[in-house]
């Protein structure tokens, strides 16, 4: 079974500076990390790996220092790194990734044979769109399935997987190849391992540009990005307010009229 | 940070313990000392991060590690937990003397599994009378046909009793003394092969420190260690190697409790000022940390001069020892110290860092014998 991880190198913060002028993440200073959301879909493409065998080749878009997330995914388990990177993907939103990801993908198909499984984290931390994952499926044409907290079993062509809603899951039968989204709490990512780090260390990342993946000029960077961020501005803090104090009951008569009369 | 100019692996051998360390034994650290649990889980993320491989060469399935990769292992371990730092550290010590003295036939059979972390090892010189006259074995080995049979009582063995494989020494001609101990490879059940009393202990808690107990035990003779007459010296071999670890394991107590001492020192606010701004608490931060660095210094130069080669280092690894240890005495004591009332109570980490640290001046040659060993190297030496 051959697998393919998507992933996403993050800064390591809860908060995201912006750059006011360009509207875009401010990167400097800030220590880059796997996106959480991604280690939990690596884990997962080693896991099938070591129960169904085949590769795990993993996939990312991003500068070339993105490299250093393809090597941590490489000392976990993976096999392959690739990386994406061009001056053309500069100022993509999730159609434009999804486009440009699809394409790696499609390479990988071509050069390293048919996959099977595609799996990426549910949403970035910096971004937090929750698009991309599905954007690829789209893209490539193939089923999805988002949300996946458990790969119950893969048989036949057919996998059967649980998918996490509000209420509770659902359980979903797809056939392959497919794209799942995961949750957390679908495993535990391992910690590397020595050899794993090693190996990773004398690793050749592949990289390829919009040429290599003979991409379509204009589904690319900013032109090929629907999305048009207009302004980013951190929301003005929530102001006054009232506090409403005394008995639940009388406080709840309060409230009902105050909804009649002001708000409503 | 000083620059101690590791290479690649061994900063990657830190990383990987350091994260280990914060991810997966902070957490835990002081649940199994409560417990005084062997800490099984733990030790099986160590092995399949591949840690139990350093100390192995990489035709028996090790990365053929050297003792500097070992202490950087143990320190970092160390540093979130000094007992469960030693589990793993006495693996290290019972797999010495097979790596050092074992023929090929016995290192294809007891290494990889060791490497994998799927069984652990342990060391037992240590009887209730002989503990660091090593001379004083009463455990005898008499060779019947094609195997020995022992007979005898291990004491204070760490590891005892959650370890697969035990190099023991045993006395197999009493009246040469020392020279008569010889070593012997003996896999848990083995018939006549028991465990007796597990100590409770001042620290290291989830350590285990348990009795081997053989009685008419039957070990083929292929599991002979070197030749007979032989056990003196692979013990004190192993111990020449093994005793940077020690000191590792006590630099790595020594620098987690001064992490903590300092952090708190910045929370902590009394006369309406934290109290890392009296000078009182500047001049012992500045105290511990000069001495934890001169530790690291001196464990890691010593490491390297033994991974070089170059003949005796029984001096040097002693020395690192003694200082290494009486430092993380001396630093987690102050670290108690400068969490006040609340670093004596169980409710914060540091007064487990001071138990822990006690142990290091104690075992694999109390530091009054590590002196012993250091006079007598130095005298010797200036009679030549």
């Amino acid at each position: 079974m051959n697998i393919i991880v998507c992933i996403k190198q993050v800064p390591e913060t809860t908060e995201v500076r912006i750059n006011p002028e360009t509207n875009t993440l401010i990167r400097d200073g800030v220590k880059s990390i796997i996106n959480p959301f991604d280690m939990y879909a690596i884990e997962e493409g080693v896991r099938l790996k070591e129960k169904f065998g085949g590769k795990v080749m993993v996939v990312t878009m991003g500068p070339p220092q993105a490299e250093a997330a393809l090597k941590e995914a490489i000392a976990m388990g993976a096999d392959e790194g690739i990386l994406v990177s061009d001056r053309a993907f500069a100022g993509s939103d999730t159609w434009a990734t999804s486009y440009t990801l699809s394409s790696a993908i499609k390479k990988i198909g071509k050069e390293f044979g048919s996959y099977d499984v595609i799996l990426c984290g549910k949403q970035a931390s910096d971004g937090d769109t929750a698009q991309v994952g599905p954007g690829i499926s789209t893209h490539l044409d193939i089923p999805q399935v988002t949300y996946v907290k458990k790969i119950e079993e893969i048989k036949d062509s057919i996998a059967r997987v649980e998918r996490m809603t509000e209420e509770g899951f659902d359980i979903v039968e797809v056939h392959l190849p497919v794209l799942f989204t995961v949750v957390k709490e679908i495993n535990e990512p391992r910690i590397p391992s020595l050899k794993g780090m090693m190996r990773a260390k004398s690793a050749k990342i592949i990289s390829w540009s919009a040429k290599d993946m003979n991409c379509d000029p204009d589904n690319l960077g900013l032109n090929g990005s629907p999305t048009k961020v207009v302004k980013i501005f951190t929301p003005p803090p929530k102001v006054g307010g009232q506090i409403l104090q005394g008995e639940p009951d009388v406080v709840a008569g309060k409230i009902i009229a105050l909804l009649k009369d002001d708000i409503l | 940070m000083m620059d101690y100019l590791l290479t690649d692996e061994q900063k990657m051998i830190q990383e990987l313990t350091r994260k280990i360390a914060d991810e997966k034994i902070r957490p835990v650290a002081a649940k199994y000392d409560a417990k005084e649990e062997f800490p099984w889980p733990v030790i099986k993320v160590l092995a399949e991060s591949d840690l139990f491989a350093i100390f192995v060469p990489e035709q028996y399935g090790g990365t053929g590690g050297s003792v500097l990769d070992l202490c950087i292992a143990t320190e970092e371990l160390s540093r979130a937990c000094g007992s469960i730092a030693v589990c793993y550290a006495a693996s290290a010590l019972g797999t010495i003397p097979i790596v050092l003295f074992g023929n090929d036939e016995q290192n294809k059979k007891y290494l990889p599994d060791l490497a994998k972390g799927k069984k652990i090892a342990a060391f037992a010189v240590t009887e209730p009378e002989a503990g660091s006259d090593a001379s004083a074995i009463k455990t005898t080995a008499v060779k019947k046909g094609d195997h020995y049979v022992l007979n005898g009582t291990k004491h204070f063995i760490t590891n005892g009793g959650e370890a697969e494989t035990y190099v023991v020494i045993a006395m197999t001609d009493k009246s040469k003394g020392a020279r008569g101990a010889s070593a012997f490879i003996i896999e848990k059940g083995t018939p006549g092969f028991t465990f007796g009393k597990k100590e409770e202990k001042l620290g290291i808690r989830s350590s285990s420190t348990r009795e081997l107990i053989f009685t008419d035990c039957k070990v083929p003779k292929e599991n002979l260690l070197a030749k007979e007459g032989m056990g003196f010296i692979v013990t004190m071999r192993t111990f020449d190697k093994s005793r940077p670890g020690v000191a590792a394991q006590a630099l790595g107590i020594a620098q987690g409790a001064l992490d903590h001492a300092v952090k708190y020192a910045r929370e902590r606010v009394q006369f309406g000022k934290p109290i890392s701004s009296f000078q009182g608490i500047q001049w012992m931060i500045a105290d511990m940390a000069t001495e934890v660095e001169a530790a690291r210094a001196l464990v890691y130069a010593v490491a390297r001069t033994i991974d070089a080669g170059n003949g005796s280092v029984s001096k040097e690894s002693a020395m690192a020892k003694l200082f290494a240890s009486d430092v993380a005495m001396k630093v987690t004591t102050d670290a108690v110290q400068i969490f006040g009332g609340y670093g004596y109570m169980r409710d914060y980490p540091v007064e487990k860092y001071m138990r822990d640290a006690k142990i290091t001046q104690i075992y694999e040659g109390t530091n009054q014998i590590q002196r012993n060993i250091i006079a007598l190297q130095i005298i010797k030496e200036l009679a030549k």
